[in-house]
This record gives structure tokens, C-alpha cells and sequence, in this order.
């Protein structure tokens, strides 16, 4: 008995000193993002990397998003005979909640586990020690450039991702389904509002934080193995999906 | 230049370094022996902070290292170059911008100054028209070289070498030894290298220490190292047919 209560503090002990590692970790990169040299060429390419090159599933995972949930919410409201509300409930799903999450979860399967993965393998090949005996602080030159990608790149991915899925939804819902064009439009300008839009853009710089801080994180401190680095990517993609999750949830109850 | 006092570090709960003293001599090429596990990869990393000793000293220079962080370690760090085992390139990085990138991040070069100093150590390690080639496309023994041109073009004060040789066929590894001295010779930095390949190192190295059981055994130069009485010493150094033992070695 006294050993499963001393097993389970000595685990307790170990997520504890984890959470204060991963905070260290994060403050430490902001810092040292805010000296000199500004690497303003990394944080492009990391932008480019996080942003640009996800726009592809991110539009596809909207495109369908925005139709099923054009057919589902179809079916639903014509039960009260309210198709014309077709176009807001699609759009404040969308720009509420779908959106940010979604689009960060994608974000989180592509970018995430390979940011993960190539800094796990530079730690594991002695690259970032290479780093340090060049004087250059790995935190300022890798880590701090993709945390900024993050919070930059995700709102702009997510604000594409809410435009591309309210015209799936549109698609479906009106060339489909038949719902009137002008009433799906016009629900959508009369029930988004600006609260909406800036709640969504909130959690999506709050996602893209979460993403880029635990994949960078996970890879940073992977052990020297191959199972050790594909434990960390692992272990990257489910923290952070389970961080959006929950993330979502204290967002949403603070911003309603 | 370099001073350990009394260094003792523990790694999963086990002793590793147990009281290390070793001063490495200025300008010269000392290289570091020992059985495998016995910690001198840690050794050469404490050397230059990238590993912190639980109790003892680590001088470089006027100034004690152990305790230092951030911007004052960087400092330091800035007479230091290091050949890892694996020669740590940068593998999104072709050779070129391997070798320009201490050039350009710590010293903020730009133009056409860089390419001529780039070429030139290329030129000096034997990879002269390799610079477009990225280290996923070259051999073991070429990206060593690469890692030596990249660890040479700031013009240290000291380079680390650890094992630089390890995994490369006997010629290559011969090359190597020879491109090592031949740099240490002409730019005259202080050298400290970890490496197992005995008898080599004693027609290279100007001095030569060996750990066991986490601390110095010995240390010497090189021709007296091979002279040595310790039996213990004697065996391991005789292994690569550097020193004939008296009696058989059977048993």
C-alpha cells in the first residue's frame, strides 16, 4: 500500500516539475525573443512552414466541414421550419467554435508533429549542442521563431478556415438543398457578431500558442533513441490536441 | 587555459566523474583515453558548459564556468569551437551555409567576404567544390570534414574533437588524424580531443590523459604516457600494439 502512495506521489512530483519546465521553457523563448539579434528571416520561413504550407488541409477539412454541417443543420431546423436560419447556424458554429478548434487540431497534425520531430532529431544528433558551443542561444534561434509562426499563422488559418466552411455550407445549403441565397446570407450578417468574431480569433491565437509551445517543448527535451523521439511526437500531438480541447472549453465559459 | 578542479558529476543517479583534475596545456594537442563508459565525452562537455559538474571547479582562463549562464557563458563560448561525433551539420543547411553560419549569426557577415572565407576552409579540408551538397548526401569521413571547415572558420582559441574518427574505415580515419595536425600545426589552437584509437593518438598528440574510474589517472606526454608502470594503463594502450608486454598477454 505504501509503495502505490509512493509511487503515485513520485509520479504527481514528476508532472509537477514537468508543468514548471514547460513554463520556464516558454518564458525563457519570449525573452530571448525580445533581444537582439531579431531573426525577423526565421520566423518568415517558419510562418511560410506553419501558415502557408497547412492551407491546403485546412481548406479541405473546412470546405467539408461547412457542408455536413449544412446537411445536418438543414434537416434540423426544417423540423421547426427554420431553413432560413441555415446560413447562422452554420456561421457561428463555424466562427464560435468549429473553426478555431478544427483548424487547430489540423495544424497540430501537420505542422506540430514535424516541428516535434525535427527538433527532436536535432537534439538527438548533438545539432542543438552545436548551437550552444556557437555561442547562439537555441531557444532565441528555434524555438522563439516558431512560437511566433504559432500565434501568427493559426488566426490567419483559422479566418480562412471560418470563410471557406460558411461557403460550403452555402453550397450545399442553397444550391443543394434549396434554401434561399438571400436568406442564408442575411442570417449569417444578422446573427455574427463582433464578440463572435473576436472570441474566435482569441482562442485561435491561444491554440496556436499551445501548438507550437508542447511540440516544440516535446522535441526539445526527447530522449536519445528513435522510440524516444516518436514518444515525443506522440506525445506533441495528443498534449496538444487534449490542451485545445480543454483550452476550448475554459475559453468558451470565460467569453460567453 | 583550461583547468578542472575537483570535478564530480553523477548522471542517472551514478557516479561518473569522481573528482576529476586535469589542466590542458596551451597550444597543444591532448587527447583524452579511456574505456568506453567511463565518461569522456562528459569531460570534454564540461569543458565547455554544456554540462554542469554537481560539486568542483571548471576554469577557462581567469574565469570559472560551472556556475555560469546565458550571456556570461556565451562569452566564454566564443573561443571554443567543437567537432561533435556525428559532426552535428545542420542537416536543412547545405555544406556552404554550414560553414558561413557562424560567420553570419555570431558575427553578422555578409557579402562576398563570407564565400571567400567558406571556400577557403573548404578548400583547406578537402571539400573544395562541395559546398552545394547538404549532409544527408555525403560520406561520414566528408561530413567530419565539413563539421572540422565549420569548427575552423571562426579561428578559435580551443577546439573540442569528440571522437572525431569514430565510425570511419582506417584510412579514412588516418586523413582525419592527419587533417587535425596539420590545422593545429598551422593555426596553433589549443586542442582537446576524446578518442579511442590507440596507437594513433600517441604519434599525434603532445599530451595524453587517461580516465578511470572517474578521475585522471594519468597524464603525460606522449612518449612518457607509453612508458608508464601501471599495469592497468599498460594493457589498455597495448591493445592496439603500441607497447610489447613482457610475458603473454593469455589469461
Amino acid at each position: 500500500m505504501t509503495n502505490v502512495i509512493e509511487q503515485l506521489g513520485a509520479w504527481a512530483v514528476m508532472r509537477v516539475q514537468e508543468m514548471g519546465r514547460m513554463l520556464l521553457f516558454v518564458l525563457s523563448a519570449f525573452a530571448w525573443l525580445m533581444r537582439p539579434p531579431f531573426r525577423f528571416h526565421q520566423i518568415m520561413k517558419q510562418l511560410h512552414f506553419i501558415g502557408y504550407r497547412s492551407t491546403f488541409v485546412v481548406v479541405l477539412t473546412a470546405g467539408f466541414t461547412g457542408m455536413v454541417l449544412a446537411l445536418q443543420g438543414y434537416y434540423s431546423l426544417r423540423k421547426f421550419g427554420s431553413e432560413g436560419l441555415l446560413g447562422a447556424a452554420v456561421a457561428l458554429s463555424m466562427i464560435r467554435e468549429l473553426g478555431p478548434v478544427l483548424a487547430a487540431l489540423m495544424v497540430t497534425a501537420r505542422a506540430g508533429s514535424a516541428m516535434t520531430a525535427e527538433i527532436g532529431i536535432m537534439r538527438i544528433t548533438e545539432q542543438i549542442d552545436a548551437l550552444d558551443t556557437m555561442a547562439i542561444n537555441p531557444r532565441q534561434y528555434l524555438i522563439a521563431p516558431k512560437l511566433v509562426a504559432g500565434i501568427l499563422g493559426v488566426p490567419l488559418l483559422v479566418a480562412l478556415f471560418d470563410v471557406v466552411g460558411i461557403y460550403g455550407g452555402s453550397l450545399v445549403g442553397v444550391d443543394l438543398l434549396g434554401v434561399s441565397e438571400g436568406a442564408y446570407w442575411n442570417s449569417v450578417e444578422s446573427a455574427v457578431e463582433w464578440k463572435d468574431v473576436y472570441g474566435g480569433i482569441l482562442k485561435s491565437i491561444c491554440f496556436g500558442l499551445i501548438v507550437s509551445w508542447v511540440c516544440c517543448y516535446k522535441g526539445f527535451y526527447t530522449r536519445q533513441s528513435a522510440e524516444g523521439l516518436g514518444s515525443a511526437t506522440t506525445e506533441a500531438v495528443v498534449l496538444s490536441s487534449v490542451l485545445i480541447l480543454v483550452g476550448d472549453y475554459v475559453l468558451t465559459s470565460v467569453l460567453l | 587555459m583550461i583547468k578542472l578542479v575537483g570535478v564530480e558529476k553523477k548522471l542517472g543517479g551514478q557516479p561518473v566523474l569522481q573528482g576529476v583534475d586535469l589542466s590542458i596545456p596551451v597550444g597543444k594537442l591532448t587527447t583524452i583515453i579511456g574505456r568506453s563508459g567511463e565518461g569522456k565525452s562528459v569531460l570534454l562537455k564540461h569543458m565547455i558548459g554544456l554540462m554542469q559538474p554537481d560539486r568542483g571547479e571548471v576554469w577557462v582562463g581567469n574565469v570559472e564556468i560551472s556556475r555560469l549562464s546565458g550571456t556570461p557563458l556565451n562569452d566564454v563560448r566564443k573561443q571554443f569551437a567543437m567537432l561533435f561525433q556525428g559532426a552535428a551539420l545542420f542537416d536543412s543547411l547545405s555544406v556552404f551555409e554550414n560553414v558561413a553560419f557562424p560567420l553570419r549569426e555570431k558575427l553578422r557577415m555578409k557579402g562576398p567576404e563570407v564565400g571567400r572565407r567558406v571556400e577557403e576552409k573548404l578548400e583547406e579540408v578537402g571539400l573544395a567544390g562541395m559546398g552545394h551538397k547538404f549532409p544527408a548526401e555525403l560520406s561520414g569521413g566528408m561530413r567530419k570534414r565539413a563539421g572540422l571547415a565549420r569548427a575552423l572558420v571562426m579561428e578559435p582559441a580551443i577546439i573540442l574533437f569528440d571522437e572525431p574518427t569514430t565510425g570511419l574505415d582506417p584510412l579514412m580515419a588516418k586523413s582525419i588524424h592527419d587533417l587535425i595536425v596539420t590545422m593545429h600545426r598551422r593555426l596553433g589552437f589549443t586542442a582537446v580531443m576524446v578518442s579511442h584509437e590507440i596507437p594513433e593518438i600517441f604519434g599525434i598528440s603532445d599530451w595524453v590523459a587517461m580516465l578511470r574510474k572517474g578521475k585522471i589517472a594519468l597524464m603525460a606526454t606522449a612518449a612518457e604516457f607509453q612508458q608508464t608502470a601501471d599495469p592497468e594503463i599498460l594493457e589498455f594502450i597495448s591493445v592496439g600494439g603500441a607497447v610489447a608486454l613482457p610475458g603473454s598477454l593469455v589469461g
